[in-house]
């Protein structure tokens, strides 16, 4: 979930009342948002990097509110504060409106190089625009939420913003070899080229998240004015040329993506949200975009879509009885501006450019709840008449569990993931043995791959409690992975029952007495019947020679048991003798 | 018969004499030790009200060694007096004498002795008076013949100093008769004996009593982990409530059923290799309902049955990618899906407690695997009042009932709302749960009817777990470095009943 962090006396001005912290809390609450924290800059970098640091720090009061990811809407505070607005009914939404300039519009040339690395544009101008500190403070920080959001780290979509007085169009989007691009970057005084951009940026704490998007593409998008100056480079930097400033009034918006839907969202934010600083409040001049194949469209977007639903499925939806009337008001408050329409139950709803978030009815029967209260529904049973069922497997877990407990075993719950190593060196396997599913992206040898057997798992709980009282005795019963090409996804789970007895002695007697309460529990006679269990000797790499048997069980293997192999005890840091017993109970079902 | 001995005497000098009388005194009149005085009475004690026994405590002062044998053999200096004859003797030869080392100095000062440094055959001792008084050798006679008050507090001191006093102190009883007072009384039994019940002598013996403040011996025995023992009762409570469980033991999903069929789009940031475990091998699923991956594609790529869609390529590759799952929704959407394919639709609750997995950074109560908690609603007409009634009666069963709903957003419900509760201990709402109604974009491609809505809520097992048993570090909770002493200790799970951790302070 998004933060966007106000300040706290900027927010209360646009608002314009104050509140308490709990009333904003409250407010937010009822809207959906989460007022996560009350900080200030000082307090911040001294939380992070020490009083020392923090000296001379702003102390205004920071609110941290928590944002719900798809309502690109709210990251900055001129898009909060116009839905608390409209919410609380002080304003009425603006309408969103694009503009032909007075002069030539400003063209973007898509070149067909493009395509295989970054093939989609769209830009637009904010005309005659007012910044201040804090409002420029805004845009900069919106283009950062939005990045790390919708855009997907700069992969799907990249920002660029310059000022356009500097520049000179029609402006050309191309794709470069690296060698070929050379600009003075932003906030540098110096020309260098793409690689060597690439290199010098692998330190720079910010940029080096985004290299790897172009990093081994053999051209790189580019974008020149008229005169051949360089705007961006996406999604890495912009040209120091156009930089804009609090100063700029006219701001060229370019967006880069491998995502069209989504470079034209977010376009559409960037536009709504600050076109309220334009000299013609809420009105953007548009863009021509031309495409590759000769097309050209013009951006932004800012399409207003309607919707139709109908009252009574609003009321259904949610368990409530409200007149078509009321609801229209309640999704107006939403900036979804409703009317009633027809036969007096359809509702009209304008899906604004803002609500990108609205893509179904359901969408609007939330909005709609919202408004309403969440808190104010009225609650009720569902009528829906079912008899349970336990799944089987689990329920012969449950049973096995507690009479497994009643022997005098504990229960241990150990990791399904582990490494390599537990499940094979550690066991006197070759890994490729275990037959086992391995995780391709593991951050930590600790997962590398899901377990193919309880045994570790256990014997590294003794390990991390050999300061308990001996003997100690431990079960689990668990699920384990194999690999298994008759499952759709290629593995399956095994439901195993593990237990060790660690002690002064092997006590191989008490495991195989576990073994005869289990069969006893199972109702399985002891026997070569076909209903029957046995056991017969055996081995196996973590037992002790002629210490280990297998255990047979209506008419199939089912696991082994026996005295562990002193090089397993040692590998697992244990010093004591140990036997275990370790069965597939999935045959008992 | 008594105790023994000493035990007999002291009831017979109590029964012959009135008042009481002293341990002390009666181990010097016995000869014997006090100790086996004291010995007696504490097994008299023991019997109930035989004797009543005060304990006191005495100050004297008594002889050390050193103060013994000066008690017998004079002080030193006394000592060193009387080796001198009349003809003095040579100074290297006294000091040769055992109490010479002190002894000489002490007579010196006291002028008892005097020196010739210049006798011919080197320096010479000679007696300094003809007698001598060896006051110390009286006062410790004084003590030790008990008259220690006749001297004065700096002389007991001086001699305390030079140590050959020291004080000690006695505790003694005052022992006497007591409301039950015998003098035959029997050995007590230790405990009931089969000879005692057979023959009955049990009737007229008396028994020990026992000590009830003494802790019992605990039995040895398994025990469940506390985290299964809460997973017990969540199931309980579904069954309860007539939900039936889903099968869950799969830990390897693919893409699709864990996010595709979800309606979660391919770049969502929760399919990242950051926040997702995917698999190396095997890599990718190998069957998927290919009908129904149709209308999946379609319904992200170009939208349908009232929905924009995500607009965007939707790759089968994707969907392909073998994973752990990361929601056990994954397991609620194949249920669903089974459940789409029967006809007529028949309404059903679902239920499922199962391991998840997330890629994520690890911290003291975040883990790479936690147990999830899922409930499922699907009947015709069911309304955001409904999920909130169901969470009430779920929530009232593990003795929450402040509730309160906040909007929220799930990528695979609309509505959606978090659960929180109020908790006493911090003063404020704290997030128990997250739920919603799963999007007819999920809902719709399985097959279902369009007018069937299906509601749905998680939480996970650890969180209430951690608060129920007061634990704060997850890993001594779950996994191998579990605290097993913790194990062996927990409490029975009984969510609804208050015992005082703050989970069950919410209750009130």
């Amino acid at each position: 979930m998004p933060t966007v962090s106000v300040k706290r006396d900027l927010l209360f001005q646009a608002l314009g009342r104050t509140y308490t912290d709990e009333e904003f809390d409250e407010l937010c609450f009822e809207f959906g948002l989460e007022l996560d924290e009350i900080t200030s800059e000082k307090e911040i970098i001294s939380k992070e990097q020490g009083n020392e640091k923090a000296e001379g720090a702003s102390d205004v009061i920071l609110y941290k509110i928590d944002v719900p990811a798809n309502r690109y809407d709210l990251l900055c505070l001129e898009g909060l504060v116009r839905g608390l607005q409209v919410f609380k009914e002080r304003i009425k939404a603006p309408v969103y409106k694009r503009v032909m300039p007075n002069g030539e519009i400003q063209k973007l040339i898509i070149t067909e190089e493009t395509a295989k690395i970054r093939p989609y544009a769209v830009a637009a101008v904010l005309r005659n625009i007012k910044f201040t500190k804090d409002r420029y403070d805004s845009f900069i920080e919106l283009q950062e939420k939005l990045h790390q959001n919708i855009c997907r780290k700069r992969a799907l979509v990249a920002i660029g913003t310059h000022d356009l007085d500097t520049l000179s169009g029609p402006f050309t989007y191309t794709a470069k070899r690296p060698s070929d691009i050379k600009f003075k970057p932003l906030n540098k005084t110096k020309e260098y080229t793409a690689c060597e951009l690439m290199n010098m940026y692998k330190t720079d704490n910010h940029l080096k998240q985004y290299l790897h998007i172009i990093e081994n593409k053999p051209l790189y998008p580019v974008i020149y004015d008229s005169n051949g100056v360089v705007l961006s480079m996406p999604p890495i930097i912009n040209g120091n040329h156009s930089k804009i400033t609090i100063n700029t009034r006219n701001v060229f918006i370019e967006c880069t993506g491998t995502d069209f839907t989504k470079a034209k969202i977010v376009l559409d934010i960037i536009v709504t949200m600050f076109s309220e600083y334009c000299e013609n409040q809420f009105t953007v001049e548009a863009a021509e975009v031309v495409f590759p194949n000769g097309k050209s469209h013009t951006f932004p977007e800012l399409a207003y879509r309607k919707e139709m639903v109908r009252a009574e499925l609003i009321n259904k939806k949610v368990g409530i009885r409200e007149t078509p009337e009321n609801i229209a008001k309640l999704l107006t408050r939403m900036f979804l501006k409703s009317e009633v329409i027809g036969d007096g139950n359809q509702i009209e709803i304008e899906i604004p450019p803002t609500r990108a978030d609205v893509i179904h009815a359901c969408d609007i029967v939330e909005d709609a709840a919202i408004a309403y209260g969440y808190n104010n529904i009225q609650m009720a049973l569902p009528k829906t008449y079912t008899i349970a069922n336990q799944f089987p497997l689990n329920k012969l877990t449950e049973l096995l569990r507690h009479d497994m407990a009643a022997a005098g075993f504990t229960e241990s719950l150990t990791f399904a993931l582990c490494s390599q190593e537990d499940i094979a060196d550690k066991l006197g396997l070759d890994i490729s043995a275990t037959n086992a599913v391995h995780i391709s992206n593991p951050k930590t040898a600790e997962f590398q791959v899901a377990r193919t057997t309880l045994l570790p798992g256990i014997l590294k709980t003794i390990a991390a409690n050999r300061k308990m009282p001996l003997p100690l005795k431990l079960f689990e019963i668990s699920d384990i992975v194999v690999k298994d090409s008759s499952r759709d996804v290629g593995a399956r789970n095994y439901r195993h029952l593990c237990a060790v007895y660690y002690n002064k002695n092997p006590g191989f007697e008490i495991i195989h007495g576990l073994l005869d309460r289990i069969m006893q529990l199972l109702d399985v006679p002891p026997g070569e019947k076909k209903r029957g269990y046995m056991i017969k000797a055996s081995e196996g790499p973590a037992f002790f020679p002629g210490r280990c048997a297998e255990v047979f069980a209506r008419g199939q293997s089912i696991g082994k048991l026996g005295v562990l192999h002193p090089d397993v005890i040692t590998k697992f840091e244990l010093n004591m003798p140990c036997s275990a017993l370790e069965i597939n109970i999935e045959p008992f079902l | 018969m008594a105790d023994g001995p000493v035990a007999e005497s002291l009831l017979r000098r109590l029964e012959a004499g009135d008042g009481g009388l002293d341990s002390a005194e009666l181990a010097a009149e016995l000869g014997v030790e006090h100790q086996a005085v004291v010995g007696a009475v504490k097994s008299l004690q023991a019997l109930g009200e035989i004797i009543e026994a005060e304990l006191r405590s005495t100050k004297h002062w008594e002889l050390t060694a050193e103060g013994q044998e000066i008690d017998r053999e004079g002080s030193h200096e006394a000592r060193v007096f009387h080796s001198v004859p009349p003809a003095g003797l040579p100074q290297s030869e006294l000091m040769r004498l055992p109490s010479s080392k002190v002894g000489f100095s002490k007579a010196m000062s006291n002028k008892w002795i005097r020196v010739d440094k210049n006798a011919a055959d080197g320096p010479r001792v000679f007696r300094a008076v003809d007698s001598v008084e060896d006051e110390v050798q009286r006062r410790l006679q004084l003590v030790r013949s008990g008259q220690a008050e006749k001297l004065g507090e700096k002389e007991r001191s001086e001699l305390k100093k030079r140590k050959l006093l020291t004080e000690v102190t006695l505790k003694t009883y005052w022992v006497s008769k007591g409301s039950a007072f015998s003098t035959s009384i029997s050995k007590q039994e230790a405990e009931l004996t089969p000879e005692m019940i057979s023959n009955g002598s049990w009737r007229d013996r008396p028994f020990k009593s026992y000590n009830f403040s003494a802790r019992g011996i605990l039995p040895d025995s398994g025990h469940l982990h506390p985290l299964l023992k809460v997973r017990t009762q969540f199931r309980q409570i579904f069954l309860e409530m007539g939900f039936t469980e889903m099968p869950t033991d799969n830990f390897i999903e693919s893409s699709f059923w864990n996010f595709d069929a979800l309606f979660q789009p391919q770049q969502h940031p929760a399919r990242d290799q950051h926040d997702t475990f995917f698999l190396k091998d095997p890599a990718e699923a190998l069957q998927l309902p290919m009908d129904y991956v149709h209308r999946v594609k379609r319904i992200h790529s170009h939208g349908g049955y009232g929905s924009q869609g995500y607009k965007y390529n939707w790759k089968l590759e994707e969907a392909r990618k073998n994973l752990l799952r990361t929601h056990t929704t994954a397991a609620s959407a194949r249920a669903l899906y089974r459940l789409a394919q029967k006809k007529p639709f028949t309404p059903a609750k679902y239920f499922s407690i199962d391991r998840v997995f997330r890629n994520e950074t690890l911290d003291a109560t975040h883990l790479a695997e936690f147990h999830q908690i899922e409930g499922v609603v699907a009947d015709h007409g069911l309304t955001l009042g409904h999920l909130m009634g169901v969470l009430r009666e779920f929530f009232t069963k593990l003795g929450i009932t402040q509730l309160r709903f906040k909007p929220a957003y799930n990528p695979y419900t609309e509505p959606s709302m978090e659960v929180f509760s109020y908790h006493q201990g911090l003063k404020k709402w704290v997030e128990v749960g997250n739920s919603g109604v799963f999007r007819p974009e999920m809902l719709l491609p399985m097959g279902l009817p369009e007018n069937v809505s299906v509601i749905a809520w998680g939480l996970s097992l650890e969180r209430p777990t951690m608060i129920k048993y007061n634990i704060n570090n997850i890993r001594e909770l779950v996994g191998h470095k579990v605290n097993l002493q913790m194990v062996y200790d927990s409490p029975l799970c009984r969510l609804d009943v208050e015992q005082g951790s703050p989970q069950t302070q919410e209750t009130t």
